[in-house]
């Protein structure tokens, strides 16, 4: 077995403990929020016309992707913050590795592969609902299951290249705050982001969530302009690489002294 | 103790873990050819081994040779560099100067294969409290790319030698500290390494729990595992250390074994007497004629003379009248208070 692999084993035994309860969080997230706000508050939205009723779909088939994108978002940061931590500071579980042949990249790789698939898992059951919900409209859709990892990805290597060079948590809490939280509402999850003053449609543009709502709408509502969602992909795809590469510099850095 | 003994024999066996395993012959031959310095086979051999962290230099150019199958000690106060330089022998930290070869092999290059044959019992343990007690065993052996029938068997019989079985499936949160360094020292064994690395192993502990642990390494070192102890308990590097180097501030200030240390830096004998505590001064100075040293603590007076009960008469008969007077044999403590002027522990 690959050293990489053997790292993420740890993750996986661990899993073993908390899987029912976070399996059921998983599940129960995007009920509730698409039988709330995509059907509940969809009733509402529409002026008479509620198949149409934002971007010419019905509001429950606009929203449903947008939250996809959100919930990688969020899983990912999760991933990539407090366990990031823990590995150092609380259960060391990063030291313990390293005194044996694992090394740093090891430990790094088998850790973002971990949160990857913690964001694939929440990606695929949400995909789930959502085809229950009858939100799966085209084929394309197959294709939202990996555009939802690369936006976990996008936030998970950053964040874990921040988190590694934390003293405390007090951080994450204010990322999640003025970060996270702005993010998933305001990137077009919940609504176009033309609603936006003119400046703030600019900087909604340039955030990361922004481009993992468009392309897993784009492609579960089947319109895709293959250029532009080659574009967000490239971006999310570079802001993955230039996580990783921060991280197997600040990872280095903390834990090689 | 027959299942421990199975233990040992799976220690000895060649080529558990992948790697071939010094044979008792073998050890004892490296041993007798060790007292001259250098060997041919060191387990871990330093010269001028240096650690910095910016400008300060927490090991300043140290030499030592830790021989195959002996147990070395590094002997200090918190601070000396006995941890800096546990953790550069342990791959986990890039030397800043000097060499240093480990099991034959160079830190710098080899560092994943010289930690798949050492086992490291780090100061602070690093156990997954939430994991169970053989989980974590398990866990930390996949680490090491065991296979997992062998790693298996391998878990069930370091449980044994932790003393552990009963608590094998329970999670490590509860357990006491004692028994939590029992497993991280099984731990740090599940790849029958050849060199064990235990940094500060018994810190911390009730006396019970470290004559328990102290067994477990003389099981160890009885198999011709190589031991490498630091700690700044002069009991501690007494009982369990073939030979030990004092360090002090980064530098190492005497080596050789326990007694050769006490005989070359010590008298054989020493005289504790307890006065009132304002006149210990007064005291050292009207008596030091008495004795080949002298010593003032805070709370005692030590005078450092070959034969004791002499001595303390001779203190008697000067009118003296210590509280409490004591005559002992030298231990290291006095070796170190001698070489560095300040206690171990204060």
């Amino acid at each position: 077995m690959p050293p990489v692999l053997r790292a993420y084993q740890y993750s996986l035994l661990s899993y073993k403990r908390t899987w029912r309860g976070s399996l059921t969080t998983t599940f129960l997230y995007p009920v509730l929020y698409l039988a709330a706000m995509g059907v509940g508050l969809g009733h509402l939205i529409g002026h008479g016309q509620p198949d149409r009723a934002v971007g010419g779909v019905a509001y429950l088939w606009f929203l449903a992707p947008g939250l996809l994108a959100g919930t990688a978002m969020q899983i990912a940061a999760n991933e990539s913050t407090y366990p990031v931590m823990s590995g150092i500071k609380w259960l060391k579980t990063y030291w313990a590795m390293l005194a044996t042949p694992l090394e740093v990249t090891d430990v790094l790789y088998g850790h973002l592969l971990w949160v990857l698939t913690r964001v694939a898992l929440a990606s695929g059951v949400f995909l789930g609902v959502m085809a229950a919900f009858n939100t799966v409209v085209s084929p394309w859709a197959v294709a939202a299951f990996p555009a939802a990892i690369l936006t976990g990805a996008a936030f998970a290597a950053p964040m874990m290249a921040f988190s590694a060079t934390r003293e405390t948590d007090q951080s994450f809490v204010v990322i999640y705050r003025f970060a996270i939280v702005p993010l998933f509402l305001f990137s077009g999850t919940f609504f176009p982001i033309a609603q936006l003053p003119g400046w703030l449609q600019l900087v909604a543009r340039c955030t990361p969530l922004y481009q993992g709502v468009s392309l897993c709408r784009a492609l579960v509502l089947g319109h895709v302009p293959v250029s532009e969602a080659l574009g967000h992909a490239a971006y999310l795809l570079s802001m993955s690489v230039a996580g990783v590469v921060l991280a197997r510099v600040t990872y280095r850095r903390r834990l090689v002294q | 103790m027959g299942s421990g003994d199975d233990f040992l024999m799976s220690q000895l066996s060649p080529g558990q873990g992948g790697q071939p395993r010094q044979s008792r012959p073998e050890v004892a031959v490296s041993r007798a050819g060790a007292v001259t310095g250098p060997g041919v086979d060191a387990a871990v051999k330093a010269r001028g081994l240096t650690k910095r962290f910016g400008r300060f230099t927490a090991v300043d150019a140290i030499d030592f040779d830790i021989e195959v199958g002996e147990a070395f000690g590094f002997l200090g106060a918190n601070g000396a560099g006995k941890t800096s330089t546990m953790r550069m022998i342990a791959c986990l930290s890039p030397i800043s100067g000097g060499t240093l070869q480990v099991l034959g092999l160079d830190p710098m290059h080899d560092g994943p294969q010289i930690r798949g044959r050492i086992g490291l019992v780090p100061q602070d343990d690093t156990l997954d409290l939430e994991l169970t007690v053989r989980d974590n065993l398990y866990l930390y052996g996949r680490y090491f790319g065991l296979a997992k029938k062998q790693l298996r068997e391998r878990v069930d019989e370091l449980l044994e030698f932790a003393r552990l079985s009963e608590r094998a499936d329970e999670r490590v949160d509860p357990l006491s500290g004692g028994m939590r360094r029992r497993l991280t020292i099984a731990r740090a064994l599940v790849s029958s390494p050849s060199l064990v690395i235990l940094d500060e192993p018994t810190t911390g502990l009730d006396p019970q729990a470290r004559h328990l642990l102290w067994d477990r390494l003389y099981r160890l070192k009885r198999e011709g595992v190589t031991l490498v102890v630091t700690t700044h308990y002069m009991d501690e590097a007494e009982q369990l250390c073939d030979r030990l180097v004092v360090m002090d501030a980064g530098r190492i200030v005497a080596a050789g074994s326990p007694r050769e240390l006490i005989e070359r830096w010590s008298t054989r004998e020493v005289v504790e007497l307890r006065f009132e505590p304002e006149g210990h001064e007064a005291h050292g100075e009207r008596l030091a004629d008495l004795a080949e040293r002298v010593e003032v603590l805070p709370d005692r007076l030590l005078l450092y003379t070959d034969e004791g009960d002499a001595t303390l008469d001779a203190v008697r008969s000067r009118g003296a009248a210590p509280i409490a007077a004591l005559v002992r044999r030298s231990t290291l403590e006095d070796v170190f208070l001698h070489l560095t002027g300040r206690s171990l522990v204060d």
